[in-house]
């Protein structure tokens, strides 16, 4: 017994050693955003002498023309946003058809969804680009540098996992519960929106954490949509932007690193538990 | 009677909103291929596309189940095709080409392909990326196995060492890159003095980006493992412990063994996002340093997400970067695949 006590201490004690560890860039991170670019040079892990002089730093940082933080941030989040709903509102919708008729298409159809599930965004940027000026040219309707083009693009791409986990997910409601709403005389659209979508909430979460993550932190597709200096930016693009315009000023870069991660660390604090099922529910199917 | 009126009228309703929405988007088609350059044809085929499918949508008919399903099917299915099957497929063909990123103007074969493999910077790029996959494979796994087994172990406060562990992987590899490039370039030359940055050596480069991947991707697949583990079953464990097994034995001869399914898990997840690492790559080193190599300089940390990325944005070689990023697709489709023969086999012998 005494030898498990003696144990579980040395445990404890790498684990408090290892949170340090892992956590020690965040710590830089907030100390240096506090700090004057000259102090930086001369010790990068004192603690600052003034803290207030953090509010300075972000002040100059979100008036940055190459950051401009509320700019971004809210671009962010539209992105984010109406990807998410859309894409859970229409990989139900799609994944309610696939699964309750059992027909060759609809085989074929989830077979494709799921065998692109391998697809890497790289083998299809370059020609994504091009069909994006394409159909921007023709019809008039800007895909690129713009909200619908991005949130677009998100759809095709997010649609294969979310489509596969709530195929999943719908397989295991039983068909009963949709056959006794036909027969109380409920249309097919009426069974979907009124009884089987509430039924999707937990399987929601799952699917909105796991690409909420992926929007909010892409870089490489909304860099080669709305470009680096285009009106749009959202936060990782931001940050590149502004790093590019200030190679030297890290009290300058770190406080817009601090300020890109904060809206992930808030909600990570208040959902934690959520996302972190989410994550792992998505990486097991 | 009076009911029955009332649904006539609803379905012509419904039938002049689909007539409606034919005809805008026909007529926005015809000022689409007529070359004009009017405002008015964006919208135009949008409310003339939503106007066919909520006509669609409403109209009651015979048909009206297989109406629904063509109709919830249709903005994915849409999405889909545009943003991946068809570059996909375009890119299979440009890749035989001397595609611009705009235009093409001959059909080249294969010649893409062999100048591809016969340039130096391709083959190390490549030969580091598997090198680089393999190891960070191996560390991650190593490392998110042992703190699973701590953080589901007796210790107090396992919940906050989980969270705690999980934070890196939650922020993106840009934002995360370039703070690291802050600590090897200010904080680790003076916590070490006299000291290099590890970014000016070719291959300490390389092991610094291994790190922080390390870092960042543990926490995660830890948490993987700790949902294994804590499947295992409760008196499967308490039966060992009254039979005398000590700890190792216990996760030697139970534990690993009945958790078989994540590792293969973790160990794939593993080598294909390695396999994929680009924001790392891109805010860390960008390729930098260089390194000689048969007497050419060569980027030395450049893996192939980044090799394709430059090679078609900044030296402007859409062809070949598009031949590349086949390439690539290739490689990831014979992992999955190979993760897909073991899921089956494992499931024939249970």
């Amino acid at each position: 017994m005494k030898a498990e006590r003696g144990r579980t201490i040395a445990a404890e004690i790498i684990c408090i050693i290892l949170s340090i560890i892992i956590l020690f860039p965040f710590f830089l991170v907030v100390v240096n955003a506090a700090k004057k670019s000259a102090d930086i040079i001369i010790n990068p892990i004192s603690i600052p002498a003034k803290w207030s002089h953090i509010f300075s730093n972000i002040v100059q940082v979100i008036n940055n023309q190459n950051f401009s933080y509320w700019n971004s941030f809210f671009s962010s989040v539209i992105i984010t946003v109406i990807s998410l709903t859309l894409l859970s509102l229409f990989s139900s919708m799609a994944a309610w058809v696939l699964v309750r008729n059992k027909t060759k298409w609809s085989d074929i159809v989830f077979m494709l969804f799921v065998s692109a599930m391998v697809i890497p965004f790289q083998v299809v940027m370059l020609p994504l680009l091009s069909t994006f000026r394409r159909i921007s040219e023709f019809t008039g309707i800007n895909m690129l540098q713009s909200y619908q083009g991005i949130i677009f693009a998100y759809m095709g791409f997010g649609g294969s996992l979310s489509i596969f986990i709530i195929h999943g997910f719908i397989k295991g409601i039983p068909y009963e519960l949709e056959e006794a709403a036909r027969i109380d005389g409920s249309s097919p659209e009426g069974t979907f929106f009124r009884i089987i979508f509430p039924l999707l909430k937990p399987v929601h979460v799952t699917v909105l954490i796991l690409n909420g993550i992926w929007v909010w932190n892409d870089y490489l597709l909304p860099s080669l949509m709305l470009g680096l200096n285009g009106k749009i930016k959202t936060l990782p693009v931001a940050v590149t932007s502004f790093v590019g315009s200030y190679v030297k000023q890290w009290d300058l870069i770190l406080t817009a690193a601090l300020l890109a991660m904060l809206p992930v660390i808030i909600l990570f604090l208040f959902a934690q538990k959520q996302i972190i099922k989410g994550m792992v529910e998505g990486a097991i199917k | 009677m009076k009911a029955g009126k009332k649904d006539y009228l609803y379905k012509i309703i419904c039938i002049v909103t689909i007539a409606a929405g034919i005809a805008a988007i026909v007529s926005a088609l015809i000022l689409d291929f007529s070359g004009s350059k009017s405002n008015i044809r964006g919208p135009m085929l949008l409310i003339g596309m939503t106007a066919l499918i909520f006509g669609i949508f409403r109209l009651p008919c015979k048909k009206h189940r297989q109406l629904i399903n063509i109709v919830f099917l249709f903005p994915l299915v849409f999405a889909f095709t545009v943003t991946v099957i068809i570059p996909f497929m375009l890119g299979i063909f440009y890749s035989l080409t001397d595609w611009n990123g705009i235009k093409f103007t001959q059909f080249l074969g294969l010649k893409n392909y062999i100048d591809m493999f016969s340039s130096m910077d391709y083959v190390y790029s490549f030969v580091i990326t598997v090198i680089f996959t393999v190891c960070n494979m191996l560390l991650v796994n190593l490392l998110a196995f042992m703190l699973a087994l701590l953080c589901t172990s007796k210790v107090r406060g396992r919940n906050f060492y989980r969270a705690a562990y999980f934070v890196p992987n939650l922020i993106g590899g840009i934002v995360l890159g370039y703070v690291w490039q802050f600590i090897f370039n200010k904080v680790f030359i003076i916590l070490i003095p006299g000291s290099l940055s590890m970014l000016a050596d070719a291959n300490l480069a390389l092991v610094a980006i291994l790190m922080v991947s390390t870092w960042q991707y543990a926490g995660y697949i830890m948490m993987i493992y700790v949902t294994g583990i804590q499947s295992v079953p409760k008196d499967i464990l308490e039966a060992s412990n009254v039979d005398g097994a000590n700890g190792f034995q216990t996760l030697r001869k139970i534990k690993v063994p009945m958790i078989a399914n994540t590792f293969t898990v973790c160990i794939f997840l593993t080598l294909v996002n390695s396999f994929k690492q680009f924001d790392l790559n891109f805010a860390i080193t960008n390729g930098a340093p260089s390194r000689i190599l048969n007497g050419k300089a060569i980027q030395a940390t450049e893996f192939l997400a980044l090799n394709i990325y430059k090679t078609a944005i900044s030296k402007n070689e859409y062809a070949l970067g598009q031949t590349k990023g086949l390439v690539f697709f290739i490689i990831l489709a014979i992992i999955s695949l190979t993760q897909v023969t073991i899921r089956k086999k494992k499931e024939v012998e249970l």
